[in-house]
């Protein structure tokens, strides 16, 4: 058993629970943490992040460390991707799959250093990951360190991301000479997916251009004890174009996005290809990555899908609602949902669902049981919102 | 501004404001808060009867769904449209524009008081 969330560990504090509740914001358990789940509304949360910026408390997620002269070679034994390949600052989503091919969690792994990488794990998954990173990177020249306690996250997402960064002051990078310049500098030609090592007030921040929304944005991690003076400096210098944001407009945003949620639409009992993550995996690398043997097999050719469902009313399908291929009594089961809301940029509920291969096309008209009535939803591609670029 | 103090309340986090036999319904500042922004609203129609204690309506946010349990039984004289066209009413003014239904209602089961309440709710 691992991870039942908040039965046996007691609630666990971010760094910044003093400054959430100094904000009035409302909490909720997550993962065996306590964090905001709101500050006042959820829905101008999402919008602030569509059309200006949210600041998001992402401490609860973990990261685990790896340095040695064979940090390389040992991802690319345990995850699915093929890490030895990415650039020093460059970042890259993959997963830890368990021997079956089953998800154990999706991951954003940070190259920052040639014998060093850093692996940002989901807080529900965080212990178990870097226990199976460690049992996996033995034989290989490199210590798996698990940081999780000792870093904060904060997230800046939104269209203004960049600007407000830019303004806010204190940020310098590492090395001497350098000042305010070079940070605007580097910051002005960082690329999605891609980070580098500045700092905050004199201490380090890793400044990576990721983030969970849709949106452009950055993800800053830090010591905890410097957490507070940074999400303080970027909402005072925001003003009105930055909007605290809880957990309840973060998984609106990923939602549109189409963006996968660990526990949702990913677990032990999905392969990649099913989540449309047949990309992730690096087939083509030499190494015998676990989980190779299961993923060259595949799923069975009935395995069910992941779909993207558009409806049209306000009922939004609900995780765990049953998808049917008809609107009577003689109809089949055809799936299950797994994250559902009224799409607060769309105005239409919207919905991901694992369904059946034959009931996977886009445009294939379903039925969703929303609470003993079935309501139609149509199959269509993913995400189901796209930022101009 | 409502008086709050004078409103009757149910575990369910239901208010009850009554005037004669006609029982004003709606849901607490702290059940809206709990749900989020209130996206969706379905409402029982005027003519229709309910039972006490029974599920007669749903409230939605983007988050979950809270269903509106009947305080009291009786007919259903006025579900409030304004809400279900502006859902956003429940979160903005509970106490107020954001009523559900009127109900006339038959019977009165003992409800909690303002203090009761806020006892159940920790405030």
């Amino acid at each position: 058993m691992t991870n039942e969330p908040g039965t046996t560990t007691p609630e666990r504090l971010s760094p910044l629970d003093a400054v959430h509740r100094a904000a009035g914001a409302s909490f909720t358990d997550f993962a065996g943490w306590q964090m905001p789940v709101r500050y006042s509304s959820d829905l101008a949360e999402h919008h602030a992040v569509r059309n200006s910026a949210g600041l998001f408390d992402l401490s609860h997620m973990g990261e685990i460390v790896l340095i040695g002269a064979e940090a390389a070679a040992a991802l690319d034994h345990a995850l699915a991707g093929k890490l030895s390949a990415i650039e020093i600052g460059q970042a890259k989503y993959s997963l830890l799959l368990a021997d079956d091919g089953g998800i154990i969690d999706d991951l954003v792994v940070y190259r920052t250093g040639d014998d060093r990488y850093m692996v940002v794990a989901n807080a529900s998954n965080a212990s178990v990951v870097a226990d199976e990173l460690r049992t996996r990177a033995a034989g290989f020249d490199t210590i798996v360190s698990d940081e999780s306690d000792d870093v904060a996250l904060i997230a800046l997402q939104g269209p203004d991301a960049r600007a407000v960064l830019l303004e806010t002051p204190g940020f310098g990078v590492e090395g001497p000479g350098n000042d305010g310049e070079d940070f605007d500098a580097k910051l002005e030609a960082l690329k999605y997916y891609r980070a580098f090592p500045a700092t905050f007030e004199g201490e380090p921040v890793l400044v990576a251009r990721t983030g969970y929304t849709g949106e452009d944005g950055f993800e800053l991690y830090l010591a905890p004890e410097r957490a507070a003076r940074l999400w303080e400096a970027l909402a005072e210098t925001g003003g009105p174009r930055v909007t605290p944001c809880g957990l309840a407009s973060r998984d609106t945003l990923r939602l549109e996005a189409g963006m996968p949620l660990y526990g949702h639409e990913l677990s032990r009992d999905i392969l990649p290809v099913q989540a449309g993550l047949g990309r992730v995996v690096a087939l083509a690398k030499p190494d015998a990555f676990v989980g190779r043997a299961a993923i060259e097999q595949g799923p069975a050719a009935d395995a069910p899908v992941l779909v993207g469902l558009a409806a049209e009313g306000r009922r939004a399908a609900r995780a765990d609602y049953e998808i049917y291929d008809g609107d009577d009594a003689e109809a089949t089961r055809v799936g299950i949902v797994t994250s559902g809301a009224l799409s607060p940029t769309l105005g239409h509920p919207i919905a991901m669902a694992f369904v059946a291969p034959d009931a996977a096309e886009p445009g294939r008209e379903l039925f969703v049981d929303v609470r003993g009535t079935r309501v139609a939803a149509s199959v269509v591609a993913l995400p189901f919102y796209k930022r101009n670029a | 501004m409502t008086d709050t103090t004078a409103l009757h309340y149910t575990e369910e986090h239901e208010w009850i404001a009554l005037d004669g036999d006609i029982a004003t319904i709606g849901i607490t500042d702290y059940a809206a808060d709990k749900l989020g922004d209130v996206v969706f609203v379905e409402l029982p129609a005027a003519g229709t009867t309910v039972t006490e204690g029974t599920v007669v309506g749903e409230i939605e946010s983007t988050k979950s769904v809270g269903e509106l349990f009947a305080p009291v039984s009786g007919e259903v004289v006025e579900a409030n449209q304004a809400v279900v066209d502006s859902p956003e009413l429940v979160n903005s003014d509970p106490f107020g524009e954001g009523w559900l239904i009127k109900v006339n209602a038959s019977s009165l089961p003992k409800f909690l008081s303002h203090a009761e309440y806020r006892a159940l709710v920790g405030e």
